[in-house]
């Protein structure tokens, strides 16, 4: 019976978790954009306007559920429910700190590339289902740019997982620290098992992972439909793109997706590429910053902070770099990222057979 | 020809998000809030660039030219504000006095009662032309311009101090002098043709 009970806890604590980070994600995107364009964004309702997206969402679930005519009833209806919980589901296997993961799956890494998948197929269903030709069009550039761009995303991060030889989130978060039980080089020359600190994150475990890490970047604002990847939801092409006819409560999800999956896909990068709980602080001689730093409130703290960082990462380009056209897109995912992932995948086979 | 896109392209991302990282980082700055005609109105370049406005506005010069206001006191109601106004926003009804009222503050003596002096703001299009044509310059622009009103209707300034009953008795007592005078002339011209 309590271990029911833990569940629960845990699914509840995950969701308060993903509502909590998509109010202040609104919030701090709009701040963002607004002082990046000279404006002030939302200041009025509550100090600095901290409570502006807690009205929204108040706001949004008062407001009457319109369901459009001609539009496809089931569907409609389950689409934000499927977007939302694909992308929730995928917090099930993301480590947090030394011994806290939801779950400790040894497939970890799969089943989160699998499930988030899923948020394509949901996306699919509220274009179809909407019965409106924005919508469609939205969702039809959502599906093509989220497959496409799977493909180097998938490879970025299996040349990773080459080198950690675990789709295991946990053990690969292990590994790129002090905890770790086996020898960890930086660049493949100096023996950092002892030092830990930045200087043992996967990053820089191989040159080539740099590479990776931007390739699976870029892939990942791709994946997440944001800017300058937003074709799908291009406002000043198609309203709103696959959520166009949507309002009230079924709104406010998609966008709870859309901001959960900018931290998930900020924390799958944190977790494979930049040490994921694991502390920026090295030993240096007799003082042992590394290992007063690592811990499961550090985790925790370590973690956040890092994903919080990529997600100022992703804001910050989105208000900088303009849209591109469908054809760049393409462009860019098949014939610049797709090969060098490509590439990356092949030099971390090398790597492991050679140099470790 | 292509690495040089790659690199050109990387290189001008990074000059664009360099660009805006400085923007958000400026923004602790406020703007000043000073007049337009003051040398540094134009100068400030950093920081953020909102005038919170019910809570800061923009001094504007006492001559500016946003609402319409009539000093009722120093009206002759010679209706010529009416008469060249574009949009035909103003509307004036006048009675005749019976005798003299009284000077304006200029001196020109007021012989007409302004029963009714509206303007109706919502059709003004503040050309000023009123303001030109008045003999007396009773009727000027003011430097107010936040005039929000909740309905339309009370865009509709009224500015003659004269209540119903007033205008009332100004009329009876017109009335009663042209009778007066009617009555006079027929009285003169029977008398006339009596004498006749």
């Amino acid at each position: 019976m309590n271990i029911y009970l833990t569940y629960f806890a845990i699914g509840i604590g995950l969701f308060a978790f993903s509502a909590l980070f998509a109010l202040f994600g609104v919030y701090a995107e709009r701040k963002v954009a607004a002082f990046i364009q000279d404006r002030l964004g939302p200041t009025e309702t509550g100090k600095f306007g901290l409570l502006q997206t807690l009205a929204d969402g108040l706001k949004l679930i008062q407001k009457e559920l319109i369901i459009p005519a001609a539009a496809d009833k089931i569907l409609f209806m389950m689409a934000p429910a499927i977007i939302f919980i694909a992308v929730y589901m995928g917090f099930a296997a993301m480590p947090w700190a030394p011994g806290v993961v939801p779950t400790s799956l040894n497939l970890g890494l799969y089943y989160i590339f699998a499930i988030v998948a899923i948020e394509t197929l949901g996306i699919l269903m509220a274009g179809w289902g909407s019965n409106n030709k924005y919508s469609i069009l939205g969702a039809m550039r959502s599906v093509a740019q989220i497959i496409s761009y799977e493909i180097p995303a998938g490879f970025a991060l299996v040349s990773v997982v080459m080198i950690a030889q675990s789709l295991n989130m946990q053990t690969i978060a292990m590994q790129q620290g002090v905890l770790s039980t086996e020898g960890v080089k930086f660049l493949g020359f100096w023996n950092v098992s002892k030092i830990g600190g930045i200087f043992a994150w996967n990053i820089f475990r191989a040159p080539h992972l740099i590479i990776a890490f931007v390739i699976y970047f870029i892939a990942s604002l791709a994946e997440s439909n944001r800017a300058p990847f937003d074709i799908p939801e291009a406002e000043s092409e198609l309203v709103a793109g696959f959520h166009t006819e949507y309002t009230g409560w079924r709104f406010a999800f998609v966008f709870f997706a859309e901001y959960s999956m900018m931290f998930l896909v900020s924390m799958i990068s944190v977790v494979l590429f930049l040490g994921a709980w694991n502390t920026p602080l090295p030993n240096i001689g007799s003082v042992h910053l590394a290992t007063w730093t690592t811990g499961i409130a550090w985790g925790i703290i370590w973690v956040l902070l890092k994903s919080l960082l990529l997600v100022g990462a992703q804001m910050w380009i989105r208000w900088t770099l303009p849209r591109l056209r469908v054809d760049q897109l393409m462009n860019l995912c098949w014939k610049v990222l797709t090969p060098l992932a490509f590439l990356c995948m092949l030099i971390s086979g090398i790597w492991r057979v050679f140099l470790m | 020809m292509s690495d040089n896109k790659v690199i050109n392209g990387f290189t001008t991302a990074w000059k664009g998000l360099t660009l805006t990282l400085s923007h958000l980082f400026a923004s602790s700055a406020k703007r000043k809030v000073i007049s337009a005609s003051d040398n540094n109105y134009f100068k400030q370049l950093e920081g953020t660039n909102t005038i919170q406005y019910p809570h800061q506005s923009l001094p504007v010069p006492e001559v500016g030219r946003y609402q319409l206001d009539v000093e009722i006191d120093d009206c002759i109601v010679c209706d010529l504000c009416a008469k060249i106004c574009p949009v035909d926003c103003i509307t004036i009804e006048s009675i005749k006095a019976t005798e003299l009222i009284g000077n304006t503050s200029d001196g020109s003596p007021k012989r007409l009662y302004a029963a009714k002096f509206d303007i109706d703001m919502a059709k003004c299009m503040y050309c000023g032309l009123c303001t030109i044509v008045c003999p007396t310059e009773c009727i000027v622009m003011t430097n107010q311009y936040d005039k929000t009103v909740f309905e339309l209707k009370d865009l509709n300034y009224e500015f003659s101090d004269m209540t119903p009953e007033d205008t009332a008795e100004k009329r009876a007592l017109l009335e009663k002098q042209q009778a007066e005078k009617q009555a006079a002339k027929l009285a003169a011209i029977q008398k006339k043709e009596a004498g006749e």
